[in-house]
């Protein structure tokens, strides 16, 4: 006779089970439940940001993190329903190209939290926006690049033109124009979020024509900027470590102000529609200046004085940048 | 109107032009040469857009994990043989629909690679990199084409040093014979005693080996690091550059190249920042392309039995 029958083994394992599902709850009471849906991978500039802050409230141990990446636009809403079936207190997200399709999830799952980057208004009662409103370093990064350009010829490569990527470009140029006002720029689009190598052709396509500065919207550009000698101007994430000699300053996004207050927010059951664009803006460190660091020797002394004066006025609220999303063109 | 054309007179004359077209053409090459190779035998493989993205992830990870750049390649090639085998398996032997198996495999490896690729880099912020092939400078010496070969690297001169030998493959070798008698008349070669089965499943073994490599050029080559969809349609343009080429290595070779170059050109008018928006000037090389199809495809003469599984004994 076996020691321990079918019966019997059916039995303990439901004990057991029991046990464990009576244990999980208290554990998860302190810990919000936070989960995101991306449609690229999370090393996908704008993603990574997103994901880097909760990641580090993970850590912290303030929330259980679950997150599905490269979910195709389709498909979108099928996850989105799937985490608030879950309990998921706090869904993020990017309801860019699925706006209709996340509202309406939204509404129907009041309880849950929302909080998507969207070029649209927060719906009331649960779903918040927000949005990389960074354009305050990017004016900053435009100054020190005309000021590093020799040809005075910036080339600008970008995925698609839309406000997220828009808004940056033109108040980047703003600022170079600030230093130089005869400043050249040709920007060009390649029409994906994910082919480096032809984001480096379109970059060496500028170098070919003059350019000596890039902006670096994708990845690739800052490769073509290094195989040729040419600086590059980073955008979003600061890759300097990668390219010493070749990232000169970057414009970047700190999402860990606009996830800390939603996270307040839902820990203190106050969760309500709101727009957390603000929480990019310098002011709230939600965006800033990356380091210098090669370069800091580099960039004439003139321009950082100048730029160190904008950034003063920027925080003391006495300099604006101007939010202008359409599409940028070569002049 | 002058202006514009002798700008682009300017353009064509230009080496970062050449340059850039042989770098955009050599993924397209080898795919293409892939696809003629499976359809001469007369199977469709519409694999190849996700075994160039396995032969990508495949290769880089090797070269990232220590081996040397010709043993990722091989790597990829490998990856690449090891999806086409599975191709055969479902459309010679068991006769399945050759577009389902091939959508199939697109998606499986697409999926596999990524998958596999967020296991073996699960926290990483920025894509790691390896080392690149790297141009062959000593090439510089050659008159008239060598400042374009010079920023080359050697996997483009193999691409092309291909073509010419598939094509002696395809039209001077006994085997070369078999491949095009199993896609044009497979009952005939069954009868000239040869397993036209077999022949089949080498076919498409063979020709995704280069799909792997063609893929691998992305990562070992153009770039440095595998990003999960940066194969973006190249595969796709593989299979309409065969019809284009009317099922020959020569005219796939120009096909390539031509739309290289338009891709190029594309991306120099682009920036110029004339009136029209930016999608017109990424839509050229399509247009184009579809333009030129058409006036190829009149002459374009289908291997016999493609898409047509073949079962022995069956009449």
């Amino acid at each position: 006779m076996p020691v321990l029958s079918r019966r019997g083994l059916l039995c303990a394992a439901l004990v057991l089970s029991t046990g464990l599902l009576g244990a999980l709850p208290a554990q998860a009471q302190q810990k919000i439940k936070v989960a995101a849906v991306y449609t690229v991978p999370v090393e996908q500039q704008w993603v990574s940001r997103i994901h880097k802050a909760l990641n580090e409230a993970r850590a912290r141990g303030e929330i259980d993190y679950v997150f599905s990446e490269n979910v195709a636009n389709a498909d979108y809403e099928r996850v989105m329903r799937q985490y608030a079936e879950q309990g998921n207190a706090l869904i993020l997200g990017e309801a860019f190209a699925v706006e209709a399709a996340a509202r309406k999830v939204a509404r129907d799952y009041p309880k849950t939290a929302f909080l998507l980057g969207s070029s649209g208004k927060p719906q009331a009662p649960n779903f918040s926006v927000f949005d990389n409103y960074i354009q305050e370093p990017a004016y900053l990064t435009g100054m020190i690049a005309a000021s590093m350009s020799k040809s005075g010829h910036i080339g600008m490569v970008g995925g698609y033109p839309i406000p997220e990527v828009n808004r940056l470009m033109n108040a980047f140029m703003d600022g170079a124009r600030e230093i130089n006002p005869k400043t050249k720029f040709t920007v060009s689009f390649i029409g994906s979020w994910f082919d480096p190598p032809k984001a480096k052709e379109a970059a060496f396509a500028m170098i070919d024509k003059g350019a000596d500065v890039l902006y670096a919207e994708r990845f690739g550009v800052s490769d073509a900027a290094r195989e040729k000698g040419r600086l590059a101007i980073g955008n979003v994430v600061d890759t300097q470590a990668q390219y010493p000699e070749t990232v000169v300053a970057s414009a970047l996004w700190n999402m860990e102000p606009t996830v800390g207050a939603a996270l307040a927010k839902v820990k203190a059951g106050k969760f309500a529609a709101e727009d957390y664009g603000q929480y990019s803006l310098m002011k709230f460190k939600g965006s800033e200046l990356a380091p210098l660091g090669t370069f800091a020797r580099k960039v004439p002394a003139d321009t950082l004085r100048k730029v160190e004066a904008r950034q003063k006025e920027i925080l003391a609220g006495k300099f604006s940048v101007k939010v202008n999303d359409g599409a940028p063109k070569s002049n | 109107m002058m202006d514009f054309l002798s700008s682009l007179g300017d353009m064509i004359a230009s080496v970062p032009f050449w340059v850039a077209t042989l770098r955009i053409a050599t993924p397209l090459i080898l795919g293409t040469l892939g696809v003629l190779i499976c359809e001469r035998a007369g199977v469709l493989n519409l694999g190849i857009e996700g075994i160039m993205v396995a032969g990508a992830f495949t290769g880089w990870l090797a070269v990232y994990h220590g081996a040397g750049l010709w043993t990722g390649l091989a790597v990829a090639a490998l990856t690449g043989a090891l999806c086409g085998a599975l191709h055969a398996l479902l459309t010679v032997w068991l006769t399945v629909s050759q577009h389902v198996a091939g959508l199939g495999i697109t998606m499986l490896a697409t999926s596999l690679a990524s998958f596999a690729y967020r296991v073996s880099f699960p926290q990483v912020s920025t894509p790691p990199t390896i080392q690149p092939f790297a141009p062959l400078a000593a090439l510089q010496g050659i008159p008239l084409i060598g400042p374009v070969l010079a920023e080359q690297t050697a996997l483009t001169l193999g691409a092309i040093a291909l073509v010419p030998l598939a094509a002696w493959f395809i039209y001077r070798t006994p085997a070369g014979l078999a491949l095009r008698m199993a896609g044009e008349n497979p009952a005939a070669a069954e009868g000239q005693g040869l397993d036209v089965l077999r022949v089949r499943g080498a076919a498409i073994v063979g020709g995704s080996a280069l799909m792997g490599m063609a893929g691998a050029f992305l990562t070992l080559s153009a770039f440095n690091a595998f990003f999960m969809n940066m194969v973006n349609g190249r595969g796709w343009i593989c299979v309409a550059l065969v019809v284009f080429a009317s099922w020959r290595p020569g005219k796939a070779l120009l096909g390539a190249l031509l739309f290289a170059a338009f891709d190029a050109a594309q991306l120099r008018l682009q920036q110029d920042g004339g009136a029209l928006p930016y999608q017109l000037y990424l839509m050229l090389p399509y247009v184009l392309s579809i333009l030129a199809l058409i006036v190829m495809a009149r002459r374009a003469a289908y291997p016999q039995a493609l898409m047509k599984p073949y079962r022995k004994g069956e009449r």
